[in-house]
């Protein structure tokens, strides 16, 4: 009997796809080995969101820690964590840049005149090849980058001002406790 | 003592969809009519047993048994009892629940309305049915039992997540559930006409009923969905491309091939194969929806509790279905021929588009859904893929299918178009052109490419579909139900694409810090804060603003958008104020108190949003009349049997 190899194509189909669940469930998508704690910031130097041809980059903040928080406008989390941004960059205790990744510039900059602007500048990485180095896998991811450029915390979901106050401000270097 | 009672019949239920298989296999393949009849009677014996499992369960609830570790979890002593029934599908393992008790609801239905079949292919589909039933029934028993005690008992309960307690939120999940199970149905009949390796076209007669009816569920429970996330997450958005929601857009548009390709098998005998592999793909879309959501492979802004040994149970489970299913597929399809063909413009060919169309968008929403898991397992980086993505990949094949929906409802069988037909299709295609400017720019005074695209192509549908029934009054032709039910489906398809359009070109928001007495305006709209106060639920605290909304000094309405608190703990909630008509929705939600009396607001311009429901709607009662038309009800009184295409 001939054997009529289309009608085999679902199965096989199907079969590749199990063996990629089966990978899938070893994993757990929430936690991200983050290989770059400790480790020096991967460096980027991008159009700003408000002026292409102004650049703006990780040395704009070299020598004193920063905040680097990945955003989208089609990133409902980023709406939430919106507010407790605006009122963090109030504090004024640590410079914070954007990442606006993968999105549209003009709806970009509507969002930020709507919901007000929290941050210093905006890197705009509309095809995501930043957000990638940074092993960003979601929005909205933050890190926090210290003086010496080594990322020392990386917080993945919307941040909550609890969260702010709790991880991230104790590795501040003028509250005296360093990691 | 209530719960113990329901866990032994969840037990039970399990033995007797064990037999039910057995006896309904075994009876088929010795043609031993005794065994099949046990067969059916083990059906009737699982529906009451999942059904008394099933009201332990919520009798639970409402008795605020915390003694219960699922009720625990998901009630609260001040819950109000109507939610507490809804509290039994509130988290996972009730959930389950639900959806055995739908599937043992679905294998009743179908026993009591099969009796015209012939007897060994009835109890195969039985069979099937019973395997699927015994799958998730061992699946609770062993991960996911509801009716774990928990001991001590708790004092108080942890609360109905408040985001669902809410109207929407209650039927959505049982309307949804009745749609995705339902195609189980159209599933067990494949296998079985895969086992016996012959398909008549009795075969599709039977089985288009029961797929309009589970593809009707799955319409309004997506659009339900779709609203509750409008009114409830507070930024008014109606559709997020987010995992979950796309695990049920999945089989809606497999089924949606499906209902189509039956139609062509049904009455010319072709595509057999093909829709056999569309029963079998519509209801594994809708087991993959229920791993994606609960195993924890993909992120999603639903926050289910995910497990990593459910995952691999259902996966296990997925593997034995489906793959068994597509390998019947690849042993039996092979022998199902269609000898007839068919002209480039008949009706045919547009059948052929529509599920080319459909089955393109199926499978690229399907790679972006899991494309973060391919390159995840890859170890390629973690990916996250978003609506700029899904919004390209369905509107690519969208836009063709809905000018060939016009058309092909006109084509007739076999042969090739459409005669006079023509003049009048050419007619509305003119309207519909002309139509779509004047909303533009009369209503909105703007023409833009793709909203003017929109709105013709959604006029030229609605159009187009009148024509059906203008056609055959004027022919004196008659109007069976399955032809007006066609027409009003796809009179609702260009409601909601109009609906589409007209809020993705148009709408408006807008975030405003407002003190009391402050005004904002939004696309002509003044929206004043009036005054603000203190509400009390039954089971929450919270804030309530009057936001006065009016146009050129002409009052228009009261926005009255709630911050609620519940007791149990939690973020606060928003609850928007809504003014709903048929031209635009007016949105207000209230966010955050700033300081000094001033809140921030949300306000929002949906222009003809609720045609997109509304639209869902009408989809839905097509296919109800569709699957209400007579000749479904007639006796299958001879199959047509194709010995040429039986096993010998």
């Amino acid at each position: 009997m001939k054997i009529a190899w289309r009608f085999l194509l679902p199965a096989v189909a199907f079969t590749i796809l199990i063996g990629f669940f089966v990978v899938g469930l070893q994993r757990d998508p929430g936690a991200i080995p983050s290989p770059f704690i400790g480790k020096p910031a991967p460096e980027f130097f991008l159009e700003s969101l408000g002026d292409p041809a102004w650049k703006v980059g990780t040395e704009d903040f070299a020598g004193r820690p920063w905040v680097l928080n990945v955003w989208a406008t089609w990133c409902v989390g980023c709406r939430e964590e919106h507010a407790a941004l605006l009122s963090i960059a109030r504090e004024n205790r640590v410079p914070i840049m954007g990442l606006n990744w993968r999105d549209d510039r003009a709806l970009a900059l509507g969002w930020l005149e709507q919901l007000g602007n929290p941050y210093v500048s905006v890197a705009y990485d509309p095809e995501g090849g930043t957000a990638i180095d940074w092993g960003v896998y979601g929005a909205p991811e933050t890190f926090l980058i210290d003086a010496e450029g080594r990322v020392i915390k990386k917080h993945i979901g919307p941040l909550t001002v609890e969260t702010w106050q709790r991880e991230f401000l104790p590795l501040l270097p003028s509250t005296g406790k360093r990691q | 003592m209530i719960p113990e009672l329901g866990h032994f019949a969840l037990i039970l239920a399990l033995l007797l969809s064990t037999s039910q298989s057995a006896f309904s296999f075994g009876g088929a393949a010795r043609g031993n009519a005794a065994w099949m009849a046990a067969g059916r009677s083990a059906v009737v014996g699982q529906f009451v047993f999942v059904a008394v499992a099933f009201g332990a369960l919520a009798w639970s609830f409402v008795q605020q048994d915390f003694s219960v570790l699922y009720v625990a979890s998901n009630s609260h002593s001040e819950l109000p009892v109507f939610f507490r029934v809804a509290a039994v599908w509130g988290a996972h393992e009730g959930s389950l629940l639900l959806w055995s008790l739908c599937l043992a609801g679905w294998t009743l239905a179908v026993t009591a309305a099969s009796g015209s079949l012939d007897a060994p292919f009835r109890s195969r589909v039985l069979g099937f049915l019973g395997l699927i039933s015994i799958g998730f029934q061992l699946f609770m028993l062993a991960t996911s039992n509801p009716f774990t005690r928990l001991m001590p008992a708790a004092a108080e309960g942890r609360d109905l997540n408040p985001l669902l307690q809410d109207f929407a939120l209650v039927v959505h999940p049982p309307i949804l559930y009745l749609g995705y199970v339902g195609f189980s149905v159209a599933f067990a009949f494949a296998c079985a006409t895969l086992l016996e390796g012959r398909l008549d076209a009795a075969w599709a007669r039977w089985t288009r009923p029961w797929t309009l009816a589970a593809w009707l569920f799955l319409t309004i429970g997506i659009a339900l969905g779709s609203w509750w996330a409008y009114y409830e997450l507070g930024w008014g958005g109606w559709w997020f491309w987010d995992a979950v929601e796309n695990a049920s857009f999945m089989p809606w548009l497999a089924g949606t091939a499906l209902i189509h390709s039956l139609a062509v098998t049904e009455k010319r005998g072709l595509f057999k194969s093909w829709t056999l592999l569309l029963a079998v793909s519509a209801f594994s879309l809708s087991l993959l929806g229920t791993f994606l959501v609960r195993s924890g492979v993909l992120i999603s802004v639903h926050a289910f509790a995910t497990d990593p040994e459910r995952g691999i149970y259902i996966l296990g489970f997925l593997t034995v279905v489906i793959g068994g299913a597509l390998l019947m597929y690849a042993w039996r399809a092979p022998r199902l021929k269609s000898e007839a063909g068919f002209e480039a413009t008949s009706r045919e060919s547009f059948m052929l588009f529509n599920n080319a169309l459909l089955v393109t968008a199926l499978s690229l929403i399907l790679l972006g859904t899991l494309y973060p898991l391919f390159m995840d397992a890859l170890e390629l980086g973690k990916v996250s893929v978003g609506p700029p993505y899904f919004n390209l990949v369905f509107l690519v094949p969208m836009l063709p299918l809905l000018v060939l929906l016009g058309i092909g409802m006109h084509a007739a069988w076999k042969r090739g178009l459409l005669g006079t037909m023509r003049t009048r299709l050419f007619a509305v295609a003119g309207a519909s052109i002309g139509a779509s400017v004047i909303i533009g720019a009369a209503a909105y005074g703007e023409v833009r490419p793709m909203t003017t695209i929109g709105f013709a192509l959604a006029v030229w549908v609605m159009l187009s579909s009148l024509l059906v029934p203008f056609a055959r009054l004027r022919g004196r032709q008659p109007l069976p139900a399955a032809v007006l039910g066609m027409v009003v489906a796809h009179f609702g398809i260009g409601l909601t694409t109009l609906g589409i359009t007209g809020v993705q070109s148009f709408k408006v928001e807008k975030d405003f810090a407002l003190g009391i007495g402050d005004g904002a305006t939004i696309a002509g709209y003044e929206f004043k804060f009036a005054a603000l106060r203190d509400v009390r639920g039954p089971n929450y605290v919270g804030v309530e603003a009057d936001v006065v909304v009016s146009r050129g000094g002409e009052a228009v309405t009261v926005l009255k958008p709630q911050k609620r608190l519940y007791n149990s703990g939690g973020n606060a909630l928003s609850e928007a104020g809504i003014e709903v008509g048929a031209a635009r929705d007016l949105f207000a939600a209230l966010g955050d108190d700033l300081g000094q009396g001033r809140w921030s607001f949300r306000l929002q311009y949906k222009p003809l949003i609720r045609f997109i429901w509304l639209g869902a709607i009408l989809v839905a009662f097509g296919g109800l009349l569709a699957a209400l038309d007579r000749r479904y009800r007639q006796r299958v009184t001879a199959r047509l049997d194709e010995r040429a295409a039986s096993v010998a």
